[in-house]
């Protein structure tokens, strides 16, 4: 029994990290239609700009806001630079731009960071708490408290603001947006710079429990586009729920069968699904004009 | 109707007469085997590239996955010359064999996807592999790689001399260009073209077109095996890394860049991307000193930089030129612009 708490408390404090990035996929995929291949990528710079701050003396809050301010920059920047000028083009020139991005970002993470893994010692120190049986470790705690701070502030923003209205609703229908005087393509760059900032989050989040390297991005990002795929697409809180699944059966598999195929389960578990749902699991009917 | 045959697809015979001509007179003037090695990898690299740009460019259905079956190929071919002695051509061919049922059956559900589902799936298939070959050490060799895998020979006359390894190579290109451009012109072509531009007005017009994409992807699959057998053959030793991900990304990147809907932009996608990759080494290493893979840098700006000004790649301006010289007059440009189907070409 306390081995399954176990496992389930690591499962839902990576999860919760795959939600994050997750959460970026969803309010991009919405707005322009596009997967952004680059996500994980801003969780590398979140966790390493943030632990080089850290290291050179500032305190942690300040390290954390500066890192996350830095990668919403360069969010913005990627998506009026690279993005926008392609916006209309078809959907695998997009998905090789974001990988060019992505390569790009991870060659910068390179010459600035070098190839040694650097580690964040965690960020609020407590006493470990045990429930039935099982640890739970500060960081674990502070993952949480994030998540669930981030999703009551996104709710807030999406519903009770001008500006996340607008998003929503560019998310909603992009056509009917345009029509009704939002200009989506400032929506599009808003949303690149949302999911930077909740990649930034992510990638300081998930650096003290496993090192920081410059090609950690990949995989967190797959993983966080997995998660999106198990939510169906088009909700946050879908989103959400899968990164947390996700989590949850790297842990178990991990725990169970192999931590060295819990990788490979995770993804024929996603081939599966697929399979079963070929438009994703909870995909809605659409049209398409032919 | 020949001369039709000529204004849709250009001529046949020229660009593989032009690339055999290259092909034969580079040795005499390279004596380089460090360039050596690199035009053998094009090579090498070309026969994947070729039918990736069958799957995407024709059909247009998004691989991130075919490093797998490059994987399959070289991995069959190691271990079976390697550990069980097995005649390195039974064991290109049973690679081959292997890898078209596996393809042939992960494509039947696989290709029901679309888009950025099948982006992911492909992408999964190719971690699941990469898993595989690490976990799978006792066949494997796992994560110290597989050594010793001998060179392939002709008729007693050993392929190892650097030189005939390159023709033999070449050869092999040829043979997948001039299959895969008869492809492109037969039906089956216009078939994959038309499934790329709508897959439900194909279906409505009666063609079976999950079988073509099926049939298509197992195609590209097998070429990327040999490609993956010839790999394991010539470098003689393979290691899980090389078949990573990233490698998938590559091939895709050098199909986009050379032009997705020409196998002759597959390749000189393949021979861009080589040559750049070894440029930009040899200056940041030389000049730089810099160490490790800092060309990545340069590299993804390039590659965004060619898809946001160049979408349909480097071949676009060549195919153009050609168009030209064939519309003398401009008074037929229209009629003959409605004959030109920009893509196949």
């Amino acid at each position: 029994m306390d081995l399954i708490m176990q496992f389930l408390i690591t499962g839902l404090t990576v999860g919760s990290i795959y939600s994050l990035l997750a959460i970026g996929f969803v309010t991009i995929y919405n707005i322009t239609g596009n997967i952004n291949l680059a996500q994980g990528e801003f969780a590398m710079i979140g966790a390493l700009s943030c632990i080089t701050f850290v290291n050179s003396g500032l305190p942690n809050l300040v390290a954390m806001i500066l890192a996350i301010l830095i990668t919403s920059v360069i969010g913005f920047l990627l998506e009026k630079i690279a993005i926008s000028p392609a916006r209309n083009s078809s959907l695998i020139t997009m998905i090789i731009i974001t990988l060019g991005l992505s390569i790009f970002l991870k060659g910068m993470g390179l010459i600035i960071w070098g190839s040694y893994p650097k580690s964040l010692s965690p960020i609020i120190d407590l006493q470990s708490i045990s429930i039935m049986g099982a640890v739970m470790n500060p960081q674990s705690i502070f993952v949480f408290i994030v998540l669930g701070a981030l999703l009551v502030c996104l709710y807030l923003f999406f519903d009770k603001t001008f500006i996340g209205s607008a998003l929503k609703a560019s998310e909603r229908n992009p056509k009917a947006a345009q029509l009704m005087g939002i200009n989506t393509k400032t929506m599009s760059t808003l949303a690149f710079t949302l999911a930077a900032a909740l990649g930034a989050i992510a990638g300081i989040l998930i650096a003290p429990l496993t090192d920081a390297t410059y090609e950690m991005g990949f995989l967190i990002g797959v993983k966080g586009f997995v998660a999106m795929v198990i939510g169906g697409m088009h909700s946050i809180t879908g989103a959400v729920f899968g990164g947390l699944f996700i989590g949850i059966i790297e842990a178990f598999s991990g725990g169970f069968v192999s931590t060295f195929y819990s990788d490979a389960i995770t993804f024929a578990l996603l081939l599966m699904l697929l399979f079963v749902r070929p438009a994703g699991l909870f995909s809605r009917a659409s049209g398409e004009r032919v | 109707m020949k001369k039709l045959d000529v204004l849709l697809y250009g001529s046949r015979k020229k660009p593989i007469a032009a690339l055999l001509g290259m092909v034969l007179v580079m040795p005499f003037i390279i004596s380089s085997p460090y360039i050596f090695t690199i035009l053998i990898l094009i090579g090498i690299y070309s026969i994947i590239t070729i039918g990736l740009s069958l799957l995407v460019g024709y059909a247009g259905q998004i691989s991130l996955g075919h490093a797998a079956f490059f994987a399959i190929g070289a991995y069959i071919s190691g271990v079976l010359t390697v550990k069980y002695s097995f005649s390195p051509w039974l064991a290109i061919l049973i690679g081959m064999i292997i890898t078209f049922i596996s393809a042939f059956l992960i494509a039947i559900p696989v290709m029901k996807l679309k888009g950025s589902y099948l982006a992911l799936a492909t992408m999964a298939i190719n971690i699941i592999i990469y898993i595989l070959l690490l976990g799978l050490s006792d066949y494997t060799g796992g994560a110290s790689g597989l050594g010793g895998i001998p060179p392939l020979s002709i008729f007693g006359l050993s392929l190892e001399s650097q030189v005939l390894f390159y023709y033999f190579v070449w050869f092999i290109v040829s043979l997948v260009i001039v299959f895969s451009s008869n492809i492109v012109r037969s039906h089956i072509g216009r078939i994959l073209r038309s499934i790329h531009d709508s897959e439900v007005a194909t279906e409505t017009l009666g063609a079976n077109v999950s079988k073509y994409k099926v049939a298509i992807f197992a195609l590209s699959a097998v070429f990327a095996s040999l490609a993956g057998s010839l790999y394991a053959h010539f470098i003689s030793f393979i290691a899980p890394p090389t078949f990573y991900i990233n490698f998938s990304i590559l091939l895709l990147i050098m199909v986009m860049v050379g032009g997705v809907h020409s196998i002759w932009g597959a390749m000189i996608g393949t021979a861009v991307m080589m040559a750049l990759n070894e440029l930009i080494r040899f200056v940041g290493h030389n000049y730089l000193n810099i160490s490790g893979e800092i060309e990545i840098v340069v590299y993804g700006a390039i590659i965004v930089i060619v898809m946001i000004f160049m979408p349909k790649g480097l071949i676009h301006p060549i195919s153009k030129l050609r168009f030209k010289k064939l519309t003398h007059t401009p008074k037929n440009e229209t009629s003959k612009q409605k004959l030109f189907s920009e893509k196949g070409v």
